[in-house]
């Protein structure tokens, strides 16, 4: 508590106190809604709630039962294939694009760049409700809906966006004269491109990859309005499951999923470290 | 060494242009990208508000025979004539039902009396069509001799229209006053301003949950408070879904929370949190907590403690030190953060559609129902656009007093 | 480092193209098949879906979906064609089959009953009725009580529904006119015979909504029969609307406590019908006449629904037959499917006005 000095006395020491308090049940309120589910998608029974074995620690109360549910279920092994599919080839198409944006906005000479940054941020601001009615009418027209292209394509530019705003972060203060010395010395831009400027914003495009990848894996408004059957993915599959047919399937893929996101955690947390120790700079936030 | 001629000065012209054009080289493919994938499916729905040709393409010729209408009594025999023949023709060609669905949209009610009529004329012979069409249709049902809907029906048929934008707005226009309120339901300006409201509420509830969390973080060692903010970070990056099936089991009416205030003593039956707005609050607000934590957070670390201390050690009261000193310096983490907990609530779908039942449902949620459910789409673009022009309001907004590139992840 | 980062991002490219055309062409053979799922969903893939895949060798993508004619509209319109074989409730299918967004078939190539019976005296004749569809089988909506959250007086007959003060609680029905407006008038002394009657007049419909506003406060509105059940089982409402199969399904195969009312039950058929435009409609037509054939039709029983052909009878678990709907029609009414056809619209439309209100 280094901002309240001691000095202070008693209504100090309660508001410190209460800070602290309340601080603590927003925590709580943040994690444990997520943690609930991890001991409910083992219910034996098919419910959502704790059952009386489960709260005095009955073995036979608890079973994997809902994990083999869901590798069994054909709909959801191909929910979880689309989802990587679909997720790897949009992450792909948004990494390279939004890279190779992102270096051509941080230098000095862009001409109009705020409108070109707002316009190739915008997919990000935009409500999906209104991207996802959009696309549904353009992509039925170009006989692009209901295919993987389709989706693909559309997740893609839903991911541009955190790849430009990641990259564009590694790149500032990035000093251009070294790219211009490489080139001066008869490197060619590729060569400066891949050797002087990507071991720098590497950090930032692995990171942009990962947003735009779970941006790809968590998205299901589009997914509802323009992907047929065969494009199902895991968020789909929850949206139906959750408001038709409730059982604790959803919450063992729930459970899954929450494992996903804690090693996407860890590896962003690990990126940006890194990415702090190359260059030289302490930065908060 | 002379000064720069025209020639140099041009050469560096040249370089320039060349400098930024390598620079816009670089943007372009995925200028091109967002253009096609992205901004053009917008503009299409955008154009698709403004521009109907379907009914005109159904009965081209009824419409070119109420052009001679005088608008007060009911249309003449050759122009109900005229439209039995084509009514006969829609009929058999299954397009009578499409008809049916445009003609209700503009005159409430109709698509009963245009499939019952359809069914009633489609059974003519061809000449009993010639003979007895307009009397058939006038038997079929009393409405077709109402100058009100034939109104109705010139408006539905102007290909380039902003008839849906007076729908989205609660709006009709009547054949003598002109624009006017709407008569018979207004649901859309009212689903507007409890959309609005709730996403100040979420947004209210965030910045108190979120304010004390930054502060009490901003002030503990770094490595302790990076500890910490794993527990702010995994929910941001838990999938939506997840964090919204958390809350259908927590809220049901035998779910977790229930369950553990009946199991206490605390309450006597279940509580119905589920599908109401309250569920929709609370989840919503969980879920987009970690975007007013982490720009506030941000501020906070870089704000000097000894400013507050000094202040104090002047004199300051602590509690009016930290309204006059402290609070404005970190107005920018909060508005950065309402602004943009603000503008993703106002937008969202998904959330309020699995545990907002029928009286949580916000603005999105009236456009997918429009998209999906009553098929009429033209109503959902004119919705969609107006709440799109909502959110670049906000953006535009949020870009003059934060910065939109400074938006920040993780 | 150049050189293997662009080799491996075309290798990225080519796999990308290669995945994307491979997906397309494993498309082709597959069809789409959609059905209500729950109890009715896992007996069709027992009986028909399954088995029609081991003899034909046709993938089938077995969906669900919760009624209506919004989504195929959506399809047909925008030209993006998802589904081929739907499952309708006939209460919509007049009104899809007059729209426009279905395939007319051709009834005379449904093969002959096990029996050598033609087809065309097999089925019941309203399994037949309609250009768009063959039906399958007939079933019931209904309402169900559960034994241990009903307390003391037991529902009897639609009034019951509609009487907060015999039996407090809640009600559950799933979101639509359909049969909550004929159920309403019902249970407001309307005689069975004259319901569409009274329905069709805009007095009769300010009628069932008033009635059904009686109840409102305590209603709890479903999208999906399957909910149906649960919403029963867990004590989320007393009085619960449902498919009759879907009580029967949890009654017998999980002895849950579940009381049918058969009072007013509204009754139906379903059929298959081809989406209009679909790109394998010879196959989809096959999936039919496999579908409609005695054998698979005489699975149906085992969730309490009638098959449509006579032939099927035989052959299927005789001690569903109490538990059909045929054996309680005079209790009934029939489904008007040309009177949802024209008001389907209308009333949906003010219904939802009407849910807001």
């Amino acid at each position: 508590m280094s901002k309240i000095p001691a000095y202070y006395g008693f209504w100090h020491h309660l508001g410190s106190w209460l800070l602290k308090t309340s601080s603590w049940l927003v925590l709580l309120f943040l994690i444990l809604p997520i943690l609930v589910i991890i001991p409910l998608s083992f219910n034996v029974e098919p419910f959502f709630s704790f059952t009386e074995g489960m709260l005095t620690l009955q073995p036979e109360a608890f079973s994997l039962r809902w994990y083999e549910a869901i590798f069994s279920d054909t709909k959801w092994t191909l929910a979880i294939k689309n989802s990587f599919l679909i997720g790897i080839f949009a992450t792909l198409i948004a990494t390279v694009l939004g890279t190779c944006a992102a270096v051509g906005l941080a230098r000095d000479d862009m001409p109009a760049r705020r409108l070109i940054t707002a316009l190739l941020l915008s997919p990000m601001i935009v409500p999906l409700i209104i991207t996802a009615a959009g696309m549904f009418f353009f992509y039925s027209d170009l006989g692009l809906a209901g295919n993987y292209l389709g989706v693909i394509i559309a997740h893609a530019a839903l991911g541009t966006p955190f790849v430009i705003i990641t990259v564009t972060a590694t790149l500032t203060g990035f000093d251009y004269s070294l790219a211009r010395a490489a080139l001066n010395l008869g490197a060619t831009p590729l060569r400066v491109f891949f050797d002087i400027i990507m071991p720098l914003i590497r950090p930032g495009v692995i990171s942009g990859a990962l947003f735009a990848f779970i941006t790809s894996f968590d998205e299901v408004v589009v997914i509802l309005f323009m992907a047929g059957p065969q494009q199902r993915t895991i968020p789909r599959q929850m949206f139906s499951g959750l408001r038709e047919q409730i059982n604790p399937s959803i919450l063992a893929i729930a459970t899954l999923l929450i494992l996903v996101s804690i090693a996407l955690l860890v590896t962003i947390e690990l990126l940006r470290r890194r990415a702090e120790r190359l260059r030289g700079v302490e930065r908060i936030d | 060494m002379s000064s720069l001629t025209t020639l140099e000065a041009g050469q560096a012209a040249n370089a320039r242009n060349k400098k930024r054009l390598t620079a816009f080289l670089f943007v372009v493919p995925l200028l091109v990208f967002i253009l096609i994938t992205f901004v053009a499916p917008i503009a299409s729905m955008l154009w698709r508000s403004v521009h109907h040709p379907i009914v005109a393409e159904l009965i081209p010729q009824t419409l070119s025979e109420l052009q001679r209408w005088d608008g007060k009594s009911t249309p003449d025999r050759q122009t109900l004539q005229t439209f039995a023949v084509e009514l006969h023709k829609l009929n058999a060609e299954r397009l009578s039902g499409k008809l049916a669905e445009e003609f209700n949209r503009a005159y409430t009610g109709m698509s009963s009396v245009v499939k019952a009529s359809a069914r009633r004329v489609g059974r003519l012979s061809e000449s009993q069509l010639q003979a007895e069409g307009a009397e058939t249709l006038l038997k079929a049902h009393k409405n077709w001799e109402k100058p009100q809907l034939w109104f109705a029906i010139q408006r539905a048929g102007q290909v380039y229209t902003y008839d849906y934008y007076l729908t989205a707005l609660d709006l009709e226009i009547h054949p003598e006053q002109g624009i006017q309120v709407r008569e018979d339901t207004q649901i859309y300006v009212q689903l507007y301003t409890k959309t609005l409201n709730m996403a100040l509420v979420i947004t209210l509830l965030c910045a108190l949950l979120g304010y004390p969390l930054a502060y009490y973080l901003s002030g503990l060692p770094e490595n302790r408070a990076n500890l910490l903010m794993v527990l702010v970070l995994l929910p941001f990056w838990t999938s939506l879904l997840v964090r919204t099936t958390a809350w259908i089991a927590l809220l049901q009416t035998n779910g977790v929370i229930n369950s553990f205030l009946l199991g206490i003593g605390v309450i006597g039956q279940p509580y119905e949190m589920l599908y109401t707005s309250f569920a929709t609050v609370v989840a919503m607000t969980h879920i987009l907590l970690p975007f007013m934590i982490l720009p506030l957070y941000s501020v906070m670390r870089g704000i000097d403690p000894s400013y507050l201390r000094a202040a104090m050690s002047l004199g300051a009261k602590p509690l009016p030190a930290f309204a006059r000193i402290y609070f404005p310096m970190t107005l920018p983490g909060l508005s950065a953060g309402a602004l943009l907990v603000f503008i993703i609530s106002v937008g969202y779908y998904i959330t309020p559609a699995l545990v907002g039942g029928t009286d949580g449902q916000m603005i999105s949620n009236i456009i997918a129902f429009h998209m999906q459910r009553s098929n009429n789409w033209e109503l959902a673009a004119a919705l969609g656009s107006l709440l799109l022009g909502l959110i670049l309001l906000l953006y535009w907004v949020y870009d003059r007093f934060v910065g939109a590139s400074n938006i920040k992840l993780g | 480092m150049a050189r293997t980062l662009t080799t491996r991002f075309s290798t990225f490219a080519l796999a990308a193209a290669l995945g994307t055309a491979s997906f397309a062409a494993s498309a082709q053979d597959s069809l789409t098949v959609v059905s209500w799922g729950g109890a009715y969903g896992a007996a069709q893939q027992k009986h028909v879906v399954d088995p029609y895949m081991k003899d034909s060798g046709v993938k089938v993508l077995f969906e669900d979906y919760s009624g209506g004619v919004a989504e195929i509209k959506a399809q047909v319109e925008s030209g993006n064609i998802q589904w081929d074989v739907v499952d309708f409730e006939v209460i919509d299918l007049e009104r899809a089959c007059s729209e426009g967004l279905l395939e007319t078939l051709d009834h005379s190539v449904l093969p002959e009953g096990v029996d050598g019976t033609p087809a065309a005296d097999d089925f019941i004749p309203e399994a037949l009725a309609s250009d768009c569809a063959v039906g399958n089988i007939v079933w019931s909506v209904v309402f169900a009580y559960n034994e241990q959250t009903i307390g003391g007086t037991k529902a009897a007959s639609i009034t019951d529904f509609f009487d907060t003060a015999k039996i407090p609680g809640k009600r559950a029905m799933r979101k639509r006119p359909q049969v909550n407006m004929e159920w309403a008038l019902l249970a407001d002394g309307v005689a069975p015979k004259d319901v569409y009657e009274v329905l069709s007049t805009p007095e009769g419909q300010q009628r069932a909504f008033d009635k059904l506003a009686t109840i409102k406060n305590d209603i709890v509105w479903f999208d999906s029969w399957s909910q149906a059940p649960q919403l029963l089982n867990d004590g989320g409402a007393v009085l619960v609307q449902s498919a009759n199969g879907r009580f029967y399904d949890a009654i017998r195969q999980e002895n849950k406590p579940f009381v049918i009312v058969w009072d007013g039950h509204v009754y139906d058929l379903d059929a298959w019908a081809i989406v209009k435009g679909s790109p394998k409609k010879e196959l989809a037509m096959e999936f039919i006449k496999y579908a409609t054939g005695s054998k698979p039709l005489a699975g149906m029983p085992d969730v309490a629904y009638g098959p449509t052909r006579k032939s099927s009878m035989p052959l299927a678990d005789q001690s569903a037959a109490p538990h059909l709907p045929t054996a309680h029609l005079d209790k009934g009414i029939q489904a008007g499917s040309e009177f949802w056809a024209d008001y389907g619209e209308s009333l949906g439309e003010k219904f939802n006005e009407w849910l807001l209100k």
